[in-house]
């Protein structure tokens, strides 16, 4: 299948007092129709900015996309003029922004907001724009709609803001939808309905999602394709189930290891990855992520490795790692074992010897 | 389960029902009316509106045509002095015309001035507001240096020169001098409307919810119609309110210095200029439209403050 959006070596770049920022520098993916990609990374890491790159939505000045090309459906979509551009937005490519409290006008009612794009794209009139409003917001589970339209922004929870945005987004039937942390902003109970919302309408609608996210646990059971970018790259790419079962770059395995899980012992503790994402105006010479890597050697930062497929893992994984390359030295590292800290090994060590001698001990 | 959702389903609808539609200008509109200095001030404008219109039914007298024989500076009634005329019954000014008419038909002079010029400053001041904060770069640059430039000179010495430099040029002849008045105050007073509605939008297009309008395809006319300008309204609302009795003062002031509405044409602030010269021997043709002038004054102070609590509740004192 062809694919509907293809981006191609695409740099975003903000010029700023302090010098230019790179906050998107040289990302390529592709996705297909109906496919749902996973973008993951620190803040700061330019998962944001590349969306916002997609739906040329960056403010200008400061920022600029200097270099690249974004395919939507084949055409160009840095190359349209402004028009062409206010067409594609919330008709084809539509977006769900993360904080939902703010970024729904507050002083238009909620069906003047989503019939917004139906009477801008569809020419729908007020009526027909009503009707389908109500049925936006019945899809998406808000009880009573018929009586919620007229309802100002403020009468509404979080977490049903954030459903009239997912009908805001889906009004159009879009091709695509972007979500830039759709459910950071709101309590975990609701951020599960929330992703279970998106989950069945990206099936039933065949729409493409990109869903970005600093937290793999929502990636999970959402996503086909996940991307981690890493201070404006992309460090790695792979199939969902593949990232999670054999992850092939120490930036992944940080990001790993930082997730609580309910099926491994109380014993296992999270670490955290030291340090702060690199300054974007001056970045690292090598491997971004080299000074805050633990298994850092010289070649790191001295030069950036590529993003290539990595050996042991399936035909379509690739990293941008020197040690898990083909000859590194991580290559049969098992990240899960190497939990890095050894201080804390000891004392998980000694912790479990204690209780195993405590135990045994009243059996004497 | 089937019963237990489709019971909170009906507390939802019920709640629903319960609950009174309110929207955001509605609850204002509702505390507006809660406040009783701004009612009162609201009645006293509208009163005063009242009487402009209907002046012609209101007024016992004409308030130019000079009666004869004339029975001038006459005192008001209740003050029981023999300078008074049962037919006046706010006295005479130094001509014998009746002060009360006179009153009634100044009032349409206030009001239009206080309502047509404001109009004209919010039209011009909003938009350029909007279009210098929304597309910012060299046309803010252009459009708030010429701002800044108007913004500069002293409010008031600035009406004075543009009415009296223009008095005597056939436009200053319009409506009695009343054109060129609208002009002057709207051209003194657009650049704080401007810049008012520019510092509004700066903040508000860096909402998120500008984004969102942004990503559904919104034109730049209607991200400011439709989404900056409903959320910069509220302060622009106020400083309407405090704009219109500004306005009423400007042209009283003007009048009272010869250089505002062309006599015989009544107005407070001529009125009271033509009754200083007298005012140790009959001090009343001053005091009756110097308390005109502060009644309307009040009354819009009092809507205005009203305004201000009602559509921030947040900075009440």
């Amino acid at each position: 299948m062809a694919d509907l959006l293809e981006v191609t070596d695409l740099h975003t770049q903000f010029f700023t007092r302090d010098g230019v920022v790179r906050a998107v520098d040289g990302v390529t993916f592709q996705v297909a129709a109906g496919e749902t990609l996973g973008i993951v990374g620190e803040s700061g890491c330019g998962k944001s900015v590349t969306a916002l790159s997609l739906m040329r939505l960056i403010p200008q000045p400061p920022g600029k996309i200097v270099k690249g090309s974004i395919m939507f459906d084949g055409q160009d979509i840095l190359k349209m003029d402004d028009d062409d551009v206010r067409g594609i937005r919330g008709n084809n490519i539509a977006m769900i922004f993360q904080d939902p409290m703010t970024s729904l006008n507050p002083v238009l009612t909620i069906s003047r907001q989503i019939s917004e794009a139906l009477e801008l794209h569809l020419k729908m009139d007020k009526s027909e724009a009503r009707k389908r409003t109500i049925e936006l917001l019945e899809l998406v589970q808000i009880p009573s709609a018929k009586k919620r339209v007229d309802d100002y922004p403020h009468q509404f929870s979080g977490g049903m803001r954030q459903r009239v945005m997912i009908a805001m987004a889906l009004s159009c039937n879009p091709k695509l939808i972007l979500a830039d942390e759709p459910t950071t902003a709101l309590d975990v109970t609701i951020q599960a309905q929330i992703l279970d919302l998106l989950k069945n309408l990206a099936r039933e609608f065949r729409t493409a999602f990109i869903l970005i996210t600093h937290d793999l646990g929502v990636v999970a059971g959402m996503t086909q394709r996940i991307n981690v970018m890493y201070a404006g790259k992309i460090v790695e790419k792979a199939d969902t189930g593949e990232l999670f079962a054999n992850p092939k770059m120490p930036y992944t395995w940080g990001l790993l290891r930082s997730i609580p899980r309910l099926d491994e012992s109380r014993k296992a503790k999270l670490v955290p990855i030291e340090g702060l994402p690199p300054d974007l105006i001056a970045p690292p010479p090598g491997c971004k992520f080299e000074p805050r890597c633990q298994y850092r050697r010289d070649i790191c930062h001295e030069k950036e490795p590529d993003l290539v497929h990595i050996p042991n893992s399936k035909a379509d994984h690739e990293a941008r790692c020197w040690g898990t390359q083909q000859g590194g030295w991580l290559v049969d590292t098992d990240w899960r074992r190497e939990i890095g800290d050894t201080q804390l090994i000891e004392a998980i060590k000694q912790e479990t010897a204690s209780v195993t001698t405590a135990t045994e001990t009243p059996g004497e | 389960m089937a019963t237990a959702s489709t019971t909170q389903e009906r507390a939802a609808e019920l709640n629903v029902l319960a609950r009174k539609q309110r929207s955001l200008w509605g609850d204002a509109l509702y505390r507006l009316f809660r406040n009783k200095a701004a009612v009162g001030g609201l009645i006293v404008i509208a009163s005063a509106f009242l009487i402009a219109i209907f002046s012609g039914f209101i007024a016992p007298y004409s308030p130019i045509d000079i009666p004869r024989p004339p029975a001038s500076q006459m005192e008001p009634l209740w003050t029981g002095s023999k300078y008074t005329d049962a037919r006046y019954l706010l006295g005479t000014d130094f001509l014998g015309r009746d002060i009360l008419s006179r009153l009634i038909y100044a009032s349409r002079i206030s009001m239009v001035v206080g309502f047509i010029p404001t109009t004209i400053v919010f039209i011009v001041g909003v938009s350029v507001g909007l279009v210098a904060g929304f597309f910012g770069g060299w046309l803010d640059q252009l459009l708030m240096r010429f701002t800044d430039i108007i913004y500069a000179f002293p409010d008031f010495l600035f009406l004075l020169i543009i009415v009296a430099s223009f008095r005597n040029s056939p436009f200053g002849k319009v409506m009695d001098g009343l054109a060129l008045i609208f002009v002057a105050i709207a051209i003194v007073g657009w650049v704080g409307v401007a810049r008012l509605t520019r510092g509004q939008v700066l903040s508000l297009k860096e909402r998120e919810f500008v984004e969102a309008a942004r990503s559904v395809g919104a034109t730049p006319r209607r991200l400011m119609t439709k989404h900056l300008l409903p959320n910069a309204l509220a302060p622009l609302i106020v400083t309407a309110a405090f704009a219109v009795p500004g306005a009423i003062l400007g042209e009283a002031t003007l009048s009272f210095l010869g250089v505002g509405i062309i006599p015989p044409t009544p107005s407070w602030g001529g009125m009271i200029l033509e009754g200083f010269p007298f005012f140790s021997s009959n001090p009343w043709s001053v005091l009756m439209p110097a308390i005109c002038i502060s009644i309307v004054m009040l009354a819009f102070t009092f809507v205005g403050d009203g305004l201000r609590d009602a559509l921030d509740p947040r900075m009440k004192t």
